[in-house]
C-alpha cells in the first residue's frame, strides 16, 4: 500500500511539473524574449484557461502527501520552514498578477503584473530545481553535534545557506553550488517546455524564434545535466547501487534520453505539439530518474546518527492508505474526464481567446 | 515556547480569517449564478444570461483570491503544526486530500469553461458547467467542514502508543453528528453573503442610476435569497449547532453565553453584558429569564450548567473574545432578519426600488455578513481551545517543534504585508468591474 500511495504522489508531482511547468515556463519567456504587447498576449492566451487547474495540482498533491505520509509531511514542511513559506508567497503573487492584470487597462499597472509574473515564475522555476537539489543530496535530518542528536527529525536549516556554499559542509544550507546548478537546469528546462507550450497553442509570431531558442538552449541543457550527473555521482555515490540492483529503472533515464533527443528536432516538427510532448517527457523522465535513484529513501539523511526518512517509516496506517486508495481512484477517474473535456473545448489555437476580458 | 505558540496561532487565524472572506461569497454566489443562469434557460430573457455571466467575472477573481490564500493554510499544517499533522495527519489528511481532488478540480476545470466557452458549449451545457462549479464550491465547504467537526468532535479513530491517531472507520467522518448541522448552518451564512452583495450592488446601481435593469434584477433576488437565508440559518440550522455544542462541548457553550454560575430553575438568555473575567461574572447584563433552557432544552425550568462547575485548565483559553464572538454573530443575524424582512415587505407593495432608507441600508450592510460569519468561525475554533482535537490533544503541543520563533514572527509579518497589499488591489479591481456594470451582450 505504501508503494502505490509513493507512486501517486510522484506521478501526481510530475504531472505538476508538467503542467505548471510550462506556465512557469511561458511566464519566463514572457519575461524576457515577447517584445510587443501582440507576443505577450499571444503567450498569456496560451495558459488563460489552462492555469488555475493546473495549480490545482499543488493542492491536491500537498493533501496526498498530508494524509498517505504524514510523518514526511510534518517533518520536510517544518523542516523546510522558511523556503516553504517564500514559495507560497511568489505562488500567490504570480496567480494574483495573471488574474489581476487584465482587469484594469493601464500602461504601469499592466507592466507591473507583467513583470510580476515573469519573475516570480523565474524564481519559481530556480527554487523547484533546488528543492530536487536538496532532495539528491540530503539533509542534516534532526541536526547532530558530536555524535549526538540534538534536535527532532523536524529540523533542517536555520541558515538558507553557509558561507562556503558547499554540499559537503557540516551544517548544510538550502543553496549551495551544487542545489544551484540544479535550479538553473530548473530554470532552462522549464523555459523550453513553457517555449514548447506557446508553440504548440499559438500562432504567434514569437514561434519561428522560440524553436531557434529551444534548440540552442538544449545544448546547454544537455551539458548541465552531464555536469551535474557526474557531479552528482561524487556527492551521494549510493544512488547508482538502484540502477543496478533494479535494472529495470534504466527505464526513465532513457524516457530523460529520448526527451532530450527529441528536443534537437524541434525545428522540424510537422505539428507543434511534438515539442511539448518531448519536453514533458524530459521533465517526467528528469524527475522519476531522480526519486527512483534513491528509492525507498525519500529525504535522505546526511548524518550517520538520524535514519533517513523512507517511504515505509513515513506512511500512515494500512486502513487508511486501502481506504483512501478506493476514493482516490474513482476521483483520479474523474479528474481525467475533466482534463480531456477542456482539452477537447480549447482544443487547437487560443489566438482568439480574449484573454482577461471575459 | 509561549510566544512561538502565540505567532503560530495568530498566523493561522490571520491567513485563515482572510481567506475565507473569499469561499463564502464564493459559495453563496455560485448558487445565485445557478439561479440567473436557470432562469435566462426558462425565460429566454438575455439579462439573467448577462447577470450570471458578470457575477461569473466576480466569482472568478474572488476563486482564485480563495485558491492562493487557501494553499498556505495547508501548507501550515506542515509547517507550523507539524507535530498536529504527523500525529493526526491520516484522519484530516483525507477529507483535506479529498477536498483537492474531488472539489478544487471540479470547480477550477468548469469555471474555465463557463468563463471562456459559452460559444462553443452552447446554451444548455453552459448552465451545466455553471451547475458544476456550484457542485464543486459545495462539495469543497463540505469537505473543510468535515475536517473541521472531526477536531471539534473527533469520530472513527483509535490511538496507537506513539500517540498517532489512526482512521478505523471512514464513513464516521461523514455521518459525524458534528458535520451536518454546522455544513448547512455555514453554507446558508454563504448565502447570506452573496445576498448582501448582489442585493447590495443593485441597491447601488438604484441610488446612482445605473444600469437600472440590473439594478432592480440584483436587489431583487439579493432580498429573496437573502431573507430565505437569513432565516434558515438562525432556524432551524443555527439551533442545530447550539444544540451540539451543549451535547458535546458543555463547558464552551457556557462561555459563549456568558453564564459563570448555574442558575437553578433554568437559565436567562444574555442580550447585553460584558465579561468579566477576573471576578467571574458577566457586567451591565441586560439578560430575559428562562429563555435560554428552553431554547436548548424547550423545557423552561432545565439546569445549563456553567462555568464554574468545570476544572479551570480546560476553560476556553480567551472567554470573552468567544463571548462577543457568539454575541455578535448571533446579533448580527437577527438584524439581517429584520432587515431583509422589511425589504421583502417592501417589494412585495412595490415601493422597494423607491424607498431610499432600505436601499442605503442594504449597501451599508455589505460587509456585517462578512463578520458575522467570521464571528461564526471564532466561536467554533475559540470554542474548541485549549484543544487542537476536543479532549484529546491540546492546541500547545501541536506546534512544530523545531521552527524558531523568529521565523513564524517574520513569516506572520509577511503574510500580513502581502494579504493587505491583496486586499487593496482586490477592492480596487472589483470596485471597478462592479462600477462598470454587467456587459450587455447585443442579440
Amino acid at each position: 500500500m505504501e508503494i502505490f500511495w509513493y507512486i501517486i504522489v510522484v506521478v501526481m508531482l510530475a504531472v505538476y511539473m508538467i503542467l505548471d511547468g510550462y506556465d512557469f515556463g511561458a511566464g519566463i519567456v514572457h519575461l524576457f524574449i515577447a517584445k510587443t504587447e501582440k507576443e505577450k498576449k499571444a503567450i498569456r492566451n496560451a495558459i488563460g484557461p489552462f492555469w488555475d487547474a493546473n495549480e490545482v495540482w499543488l493542492i491536491a498533491v500537498g493533501g496526498v502527501l498530508f494524509f498517505a505520509f504524514p510523518t514526511l509531511y510534518a517533518a520536510s514542511f517544518s523542516g523546510f520552514y522558511l523556503p516553504l513559506i517564500m514559495i507560497l508567497w511568489l505562488l500567490i503573487f504570480r496567480a494574483i498578477g495573471l488574474e489581476l492584470r487584465g482587469q484594469i487597462h493601464n500602461l504601469i499597472w499592466e507592466s507591473i503584473w507583467d513583470k510580476a509574473f515573469g519573475i516570480a515564475s523565474l524564481l519559481l522555476a530556480l527554487f523547484f530545481g533546488i528543492a530536487l537539489g536538496n532532495i539528491v543530496r540530503g539533509v542534516n535530518l534532526g541536526m547532530v553535534e558530536n555524535g549526538v542528536s540534538t534536535q527532532e527529525a523536524h529540523f533542517f536549516f536555520l541558515p538558507l545557506w553557509n558561507p562556503s556554499f558547499s554540499p559537503y559542509a557540516e551544517h548544510l544550507g538550502i543553496i549551495d553550488w551544487f542545489t544551484v546548478l540544479l535550479g538553473i537546469i530548473g530554470v532552462i528546462s522549464l523555459t523550453i517546455h513553457g517555449a514548447n507550450w506557446i508553440i504548440f497553442k499559438t500562432d504567434s509570431t514569437l514561434n519561428k524564434l522560440l524553436k531557434s531558442i529551444i534548440f540552442k538552449l538544449n545544448f546547454v541543457l544537455v551539458a548541465l545535466v552531464i555536469i551535474s550527473v557526474s557531479i552528482w555521482h561524487i556527492i551521494n555515490p549510493k544512488p547508482f547501487h538502484n540502477f543496478i540492483d533494479h535494472p529495470w529503472i534504466w527505464i526513465f533515464p532513457f524516457i530523460t534520453f529520448t526527451g532530450l533527443l527529441g528536443l534537437f528536432k524541434v525545428k522540424s516538427f510537422r505539428k507543434d505539439g511534438y515539442g511539448f510532448i518531448f519536453s514533458s517527457l524530459f521533465l517526467f523522465g528528469g524527475f522519476t530518474t531522480t526519486v527512483a535513484s534513491i528509492f525507498p529513501n525519500i529525504l535522505p539523511s546526511t548524518n550517520a546518527v538520524n535514519p533517513s526518512l523512507t517511504v515505509y517509516n513515513v506512511a500512515a496506517d494500512q486502513y487508511g492508505l486501502s481506504v483512501g486508495a478506493k476514493w482516490f481512484i474513482i476521483s483520479a477517474v474523474l479528474v481525467v474526464v475533466y482534463t480531456i473535456i477542456i482539452h477537447k473545448v480549447f482544443k487547437g489555437k487560443m489566438d482568439n481567446i480574449k484573454y482577461g476580458e471575459h | 515556547m509561549e510566544d512561538m505558540l502565540f505567532y503560530d496561532r495568530m498566523q493561522f487565524a490571520f491567513t485563515i480569517t482572510f481567506h475565507y472572506l473569499f469561499p463564502q461569497l464564493t459559495m453563496g454566489l455560485s448558487l445565485l449564478i445557478v439561479v440567473f443562469k436557470g432562469q435566462y434557460l426558462y425565460t429566454k430573457d438575455n439579462r439573467y444570461n448577462d447577470a450570471a455571466k458578470f457575477w461569473m467575472k466576480i466569482f472568478s477573481i474572488n476563486f482564485v483570491m480563495g485558491v492562493v490564500t487557501g494553499i498556505p493554510l495547508e501548507f501550515q499544517f506542515g509547517t507550523n503544526w507539524a507535530k498536529f499533522s504527523e500525529l493526526t495527519g491520516g484522519i484530516i489528511g483525507q477529507t483535506l486530500a479529498m477536498e483537492g481532488m474531488f472539489s478544487f478540480f471540479l470547480e477550477s476545470s468548469f469555471l474555465g469553461l463557463f468563463l471562456f466557452g459559452e460559444k462553443l458549449l452552447g446554451q444548455k451545457l453552459h448552465f451545466l458547467t455553471g451547475f458544476l462549479v456550484f457542485l464543486g464550491s459545495w462539495a469543497s465547504g463540505l469537505l473543510i467542514i468535515a475536517t473541521h467537526s472531526w477536531m471539534q468532535y473527533p469520530v472513527g479513530y483509535e490511538i496507537l502508543e506513539n500517540g498517532k491517531f489512526v482512521l478505523n472507520n471512514f464513513s464516521a467522518l461523514f455521518s459525524n453528528p458534528w458535520l451536518w448541522p454546522s455544513y448547512i448552518h455555514n453554507q446558508l451564512a454563504s448565502v447570506v453573503t452573496a445576498s448582501f452583495v448582489v442585493g447590495g450592488v443593485g441597491a447601488f446601481y438604484l441610488l446612482n442610476n445605473q444600469h437600472s435593469k440590473f439594478g432592480k434584477l440584483f436587489l431583487k433576488t439579493g432580498v429573496i435569497t437573502g431573507l430565505i437565508s437569513s432565516l434558515l440559518v438562525a432556524f432551524p440550522t443555527g439551533d442545530w449547532t447550539a444544540k451540539n455544542v451543549v451535547k458535546y462541548q458543555p463547558i464552551t457553550f457556557a462561555a459563549m453565553e456568558g453564564i459563570f454560575e448555574t442558575e437553578d430553575g433554568g437559565s436567562e438568555i444574555i442580550i447585553i453584558g460584558q465579561p468579566d473575567i477576573q471576578n467571574k461574572k458577566l457586567d451591565n447584563k441586560i439578560a430575559i429569564p428562562n429563555i435560554l433552557s428552553f431554547l436548548t432544552y424547550q423545557n423552561w425550568n432545565r439546569e445549563i450548567k456553567g462555568l464554574n462547575e468545570f476544572d479551570e485548565k480546560n476553560h476556553p483559553t480567551n472567554i470573552s473574545g468567544l463571548y462577543y464572538a457568539y454575541h455578535i454573530m448571533v446579533g448580527l443575524g437577527t438584524i439581517f432578519i429584520a432587515l431583509m424582512g422589511f425589504a421583502m415587505l417592501q417589494l412585495l407593495r412595490k415601493k422597494l426600488y423607491k424607498t431610499k432608507l432600505i436601499l442605503w441600508a442594504i449597501i451599508f450592510m455589505i460587509p456585517f455578513p462578512y463578520i458575522a460569519n467570521t464571528a461564526g468561525w471564532y466561536t467554533a475554533e475559540l470554542g474548541r481551545q485549549p484543544w487542537l482535537v476536543y479532549n484529546l490533544l491540546r492546541t500547545a503541543d501541536g506546534i512544530s517543534p523545531t521552527v524558531s520563533s523568529g521565523n513564524t514572527l517574520f513569516t506572520l509579518l509577511g503574510f500580513i504585508g502581502l494579504y493587505l497589499l491583496l486586499g487593496l488591489l482586490f477592492l480596487i479591481v472589483i470596485g471597478k468591474i462592479i462600477y462598470k456594470g454587467p456587459h450587455i451582450e447585443k442579440q
